[in-house]
């Protein structure tokens, strides 16, 4: 075999390889269209369930999985990306940090229903918060931590390191040079890592199992300390618990479900595309 | 001649590795003073080790003094001694942002905020360093696009903007060709008349042509220190003779 057919061989095998890849999600993406564009209408967006679940819509869930991503977003945000911040700029890199970064490595490989766990027995149980929006968010923004720790270290470590030099050669002192020369350029990829961490957590179920879900609510929460229903859940729950569920409501919630991910997903496409077009090196 | 800088027996250390041994050395206020050396001969160590730049890099650790006008360095806050000596770097590193802000960074963070002010003090900068004429009329775009050797005097004169007493060059014109050389050098001889420059540089050339003294420095260790006139002409170690001439190094 000359190498101008090698060459052509391997392409092939690669192209097969994202054939494969590719073809799965395709599928599934057009089997739930197909399946659930029927129930999408205004009611069914703008309506709680009745009847056993078997009509009406699933406004409670839309709006209960929008308020678990926010609340996900209020505690995380913060918390995640100025620790990442420590780790990554301050931190003396020693047994004791690397400890602690192995960890973070490792804390987003844990199963999530290990995090539903242990969010029910420390925030449910332990700090009687109850089966709750606020629990529920606390234990999602814990699951979601490693991932927007490891996605703001990363956004962080690609600023080159000559701007710190050059920040600092010009007599600014560290918290200047991460505020002005290095987090400008970092917003980006810290952005788009969270994002795509929150669109995860969006589509959890484990979770929020124990800790904030609500098989069925005809009203909108009123409080912290209610609780809610969420997309994962509510399909989980149409799809095993009610027997005789019109297809097309299960798919249909599915399909909502994986809209909103999208959308969060082109948010952050656009906001990277917006920082990229911003810089300028 | 006045006596600005006073290095007293400066070792310093990668690890374990010895970089500088007992490095005695006086700069005088106003002078140029050429740093010349084969590479890893502790020239760059330093020229870093005057602003403590070194210690970005954990390994780093010295022994000995360093004095800036009779002040030990270790007692001045870092920010507020690199306010004093400030630096050029081997290549060209310009900010992602605009001509304008690469120059305003340095007074912005030194509590500068009157546009009026700024404006004159990155004008003032850029004309000192001889790229004013080149820039005026496009000081918002961006610092990356220029030329390489305009992106050097840029970043002369973002030093200049933060007001130094003593400027640091650390082989400034390494990746530039002859022209965009002669500019800056045309640069450090006007901004003589104001300012400390110590220029380490691996164009022997270059330290012949523009320093009153230069020092040599081989393998960590300062080999002899002289006029230049007097270093170029009449060394009085072997290895410096061997060095100017192109035998090593």
């Amino acid at each position: 075999m000359n190498a101008h057919l090698r060459e052509k061989f391997a392409f092939f095998i690669l192209g097969i390889a994202t054939l494969i890849v590719i073809l799965p999600i395709l599928g599934t993406l057009f089997y739930i269209l197909k399946n659930g564009i029927s129930a999408i209408n205004w009611e069914f967006l703008t309506q709680p369930p009745r009847n056993g679940m078997k009509e009406g819509g699933i406004f409670p869930a839309i709006v209960g999985t929008i308020y678990l991503i926010i609340g996900t977003m209020i505690f995380s945000l913060p918390l995640g990306v100025l620790s990442a911040i420590y780790l990554s700029e301050y931190a003396k890199d020693n047994f004791f940090t690397r400890l602690i970064k192995l960890a973070i490595v490792n804390l987003s490989g844990v199963p999530s229903i290990v995090y539903g766990l242990f969010g029910f027995a420390l925030f449910v149980i332990f700090l009687k918060f109850g089966t709750s929006i606020l629990a529920g968010c606390l234990t999602l923004a814990i699951m979601s931590l490693p991932v927007i720790i490891t996605a703001t270290k990363e956004a962080l470590e690609a600023v080159p390191q000559s701007f710190r030099e050059i920040s600092l050669s010009l007599g600014a002192t560290k918290w200047q040079t991460i505020r002005y020369c290095v987090l400008p350029y970092a917003w980006g990829g810290i952005l788009t890592g969270t994002i795509l961490s929150l669109s995860r957590a969006a589509g959890e179920t484990a979770p929020i199992l124990f800790t904030v879900a609500a098989f069925y609510l005809p009203y909108l929460p009123r409080s912290i300390f209610d609780q809610v229903m969420a997309l994962p859940y509510h399909l989980y729950a149409i799809s095993t618990q009610v027997p005789n569920i019109p297809k097309k409501i299960s798919f249909g919630t599915a399909l909502v479900l994986i809209g909103i991910v999208f959308i969060m997903n082109l948010i952050s496409s656009i906001l990277r595309a917006y920082f990229r077009r911003k810089k300028l090196w | 001649m006045v006596e600005i800088i006073k290095t007293k027996n400066l070792t310093a250390y990668f690890g374990k590795k010895c970089v500088l041994k007992n490095i005695n050395i006086e700069v005088y206020k106003n002078e140029i003073l050429g740093v010349i050396g084969p590479a890893n001969s502790g020239k760059t160590t330093f020229l870093k080790a005057l602003n403590r730049l070194n210690y970005l890099n954990p390994s780093y650790h010295e022994e000995g003094e360093i004095l800036l006008e009779r002040e030990n360095i270790k007692k001045i806050k870092d920010n507020v001694l690199r306010k004093k000596i400030g630096i050029i770097f081997s290549l060209p590193q310009v900010l992602p942002i605009s001509i304008y802000d690469n120059v305003a960074y340095g007074p912005k963070i030194h509590g500068i905020r009157k546009k009026s002010m700024l404006d004159e003090i990155v004008e003032d900068a850029l004309r000192k360093a001889y790229l004013w004429e080149e820039v005026k009329d496009r000081l918002r775009e961006a610092a990356t696009k220029l030329s390489g050797g305009q992106q050097q005097r840029l970043c002369i004169a973002r030093t200049l903007a933060i007001e130094p007493q003593i400027i640091l060059y650390d082989e400034p014109c390494s990746g530039l060709d002859p022209i965009s050389t002669a500019k800056i050098e045309e640069a450090m001889r006007e901004l003589k008349k104001h300012y400390t420059q110590i220029l380490v540089t691996n164009n022997t050339k270059q330290a012949a042509r523009i320093s009153q003294r230069c020092a040599f420095f081989l393998m960590g260790e300062l080999i002899e220190i002289n006029k230049t006139s007097i270093l170029f002409t009449s060394p009085q170690s072997r290895l410096t003779d061997d060095y100017i001439r192109g035998k090593f190094g």
